[in-house]
């Protein structure tokens, strides 16, 4: 046996009782931080909202007004015009988020957060916001406005 | 990989003076050195609390109407909900228990001799601070067990003569046990109890490391009469990594008992229905339960519950000084010491599990 070759079984013996140990350890850090990280994330909230709420009831409303209702787990806003027809909007402004409301001085629907403006019709027409508003569909049944989402084309 | 970054610092900050006294701290070694490890393995249940405890604030509630709706969601809808609150609840109960063999340990071993009686003292209190988060936690899932074991409990600290009606109101925030409790409970469980117990822990820990581990008088004797037989290890990282491995074990058996034995809701607290029958507090109040129990309602003139409780605190302030009483010299003092550990122990367990066996 050479001098030069002893301390070879040495070593390597050293190395699989390093590969383990740490290994071990490696695997049990992972078996701990997994189910923390899946415990961070919150489950899915069901939306129940469906796709069709009732949003007003026939003469709650002055006409040249609007009111927010639940839309789902979004606020949705519905305008009574003063030739008595019905809007309905998503009121979620689509700049940062803010919930809009409807100006019967300027007849648009407003943001407060930013000074965004949209039409009646949801397009945006000035100041930050860049998309226009979703715009549902409106129906009446019996004596309640019905709010629903627009059937896909 | 660190080599750089660890001497990048050590410029800065000088590690090695930090590290230092670490290096030159050694450990006793000897047949009964096992025994210094229930202090750390209670050190690392209590990080396992703390850390559990943060994540399970992410979706708890207080409040009446709600706390028990969110323990449900915990367990229910919320991905690893239910294996993070009972690695909580079982990591209590085991820190309760690795606690009081600490506790006994330090005793039979009579660590807690001068200087180490502010280091006993400390650890009193801590173990007082420990049963007080048990107390407080278990009421959070606001389930019927939970209630009743806290009107119970309040309405024994009520029985304390003269300061005893205003501590059962400022504990429960009104006459009665109510989401107003709840509340309270909620703030002594994740700020009061856990502000107080870090400092006790800091204190505790520095007065361990200032002093060094005690060795126990028969070593000591042995010792002296045959010095070779002297034997020490360096605390690191010798003791550190035995100390790792003694968490590692616990956190093995914590992990395959909350796995295995998943910790029950039970249903929600109703304050308008009858308690339960056979309803007990949890196993580490079990002994002085089953003690205000046997008390006759009336002793003499005074009341049972009265006398119990007073009896009781006392018990536990004599705990609390007890290694004044300890003199440095062979004295009849040492020799009744070690008899009322002995009784103390046969009490605390013949208690509880007549408690746990009775009606």
């Amino acid at each position: 046996m050479c001098a030069d070759q002893a301390p070879q079984p040495d070593t390597s013996r050293r190395r699989a009782i390093e590969l383990f140990l740490g290994g071990g350890i490696l695997a049990s850090l992972a078996s701990f931080i997994y189910p923390v990280l899946r415990f961070l994330v919150p489950p899915a909230v069901v939306d129940l909202g469906g796709d069709e709420v009732v949003a007003s009831k026939l003469g709650e409303m002055k006409p040249n007004s609007g009111k927010i209702f639940r839309f789902g787990s979004r606020p949705g806003l519905l305008i009574l015009n003063s030739d008595g027809t019905y809007r309905a909007l998503s009121a979620t402004c689509t700049h940062l988020g803010c919930t809009v409301q409807y100006r019967p001085d300027l007849r648009e629907i407003w943001c407060a957060c930013h000074n965004g403006t949209y039409d009646l019709n949801g397009r945006n027409v000035s100041g930050p916001p860049p998309r226009p508003l979703t715009v549902f569909d409106v129906h009446q049944r019996g004596d309640e406005i019905v709010v629903s989402r627009k059937r896909e084309a | 990989m660190f080599a750089p970054l660890i001497r990048w610092l050590d410029e800065r900050i000088h590690l090695d003076d930090l590290i230092a006294p670490f290096k030159h701290k050694t450990v006793p070694r000897h047949r009964l050195s096992y025994w210094y490890f229930f202090g750390g393995i209670t050190l690392f249940l209590f990080i396992i609390q703390v850390l559990t405890g943060i994540l399970l604030l992410l979706y708890y509630r207080p409040g009446a109407n709600e706390a028990f709706e969110s323990v449900q969601y915990i367990m229910t809808r919320v991905q690893f909900g239910w294996l993070i609150r009972s690695i909580h609840a079982w990591s209590a109960n085991l820190m309760i228990f690795t606690a009081f063999v600490h506790m006994f340990s330090v005793l039979f071993l009579k660590a807690y001799r001068k200087p180490r009686e502010l280091t006993w003292v400390t650890g009193v209190i801590l173990l007082v601070l420990v049963m007080g988060f048990g107390f407080s936690g278990y009421l959070l899932p606001w389930n019927t067990l939970a209630f009743f074991a806290t009107k119970v409990g309040t309405e024994i600290a009520g029985q304390v003569p003269i300061i005893g009606k205003p501590m059962m109101i400022f504990l429960r925030g009104g006459e009665e046990v109510t989401g107003a409790t709840l509340t309270r409970f909620f703030g002594f469980h994740v700020a009061v109890l856990p502000g107080l117990v870090v400092v006790l822990i800091a204190i505790h820990l520095f007065l361990v490391q200032r002093q060094g581990m005690s060795v126990p008088p028969k070593v000591e004797a042995e010792w002296a009469a045959n010095p070779a037989a002297r034997r020490e290890m360096k605390f690191f990282p010798n003791f550190m990594l035995r100390e790792m491995m003694a968490w590692y074990v616990a956190m093995g058996v914590l992990g395959a008992l909350a796995a295995i034995f998943p910790w029950n809701l039970g249903v929600k607290a109703d304050p308008f229905v009858s308690a339960p029958a056979g309803i007990k507090p949890e196993w580490y109040f079990l002994f002085m339960f089953q003690t205000l129990k046997m008390i006759p309602s009336k002793v003499w003139i005074v009341d049972g519950e009265v006398l119990g409780v007073l009896g009781c605190s006392l018990a536990g302030l004599l705990w609390l000084l007890l290694p004044f009483f300890e003199s440095d010299k062979a004295s009849r003092a040492k020799v009744w010491i070690t008899g009322l550990s002995i009784f103390a122990l046969v009490y605390v367990i013949g208690m509880s599990v007549y408690g746990y066996v009775a009606n």
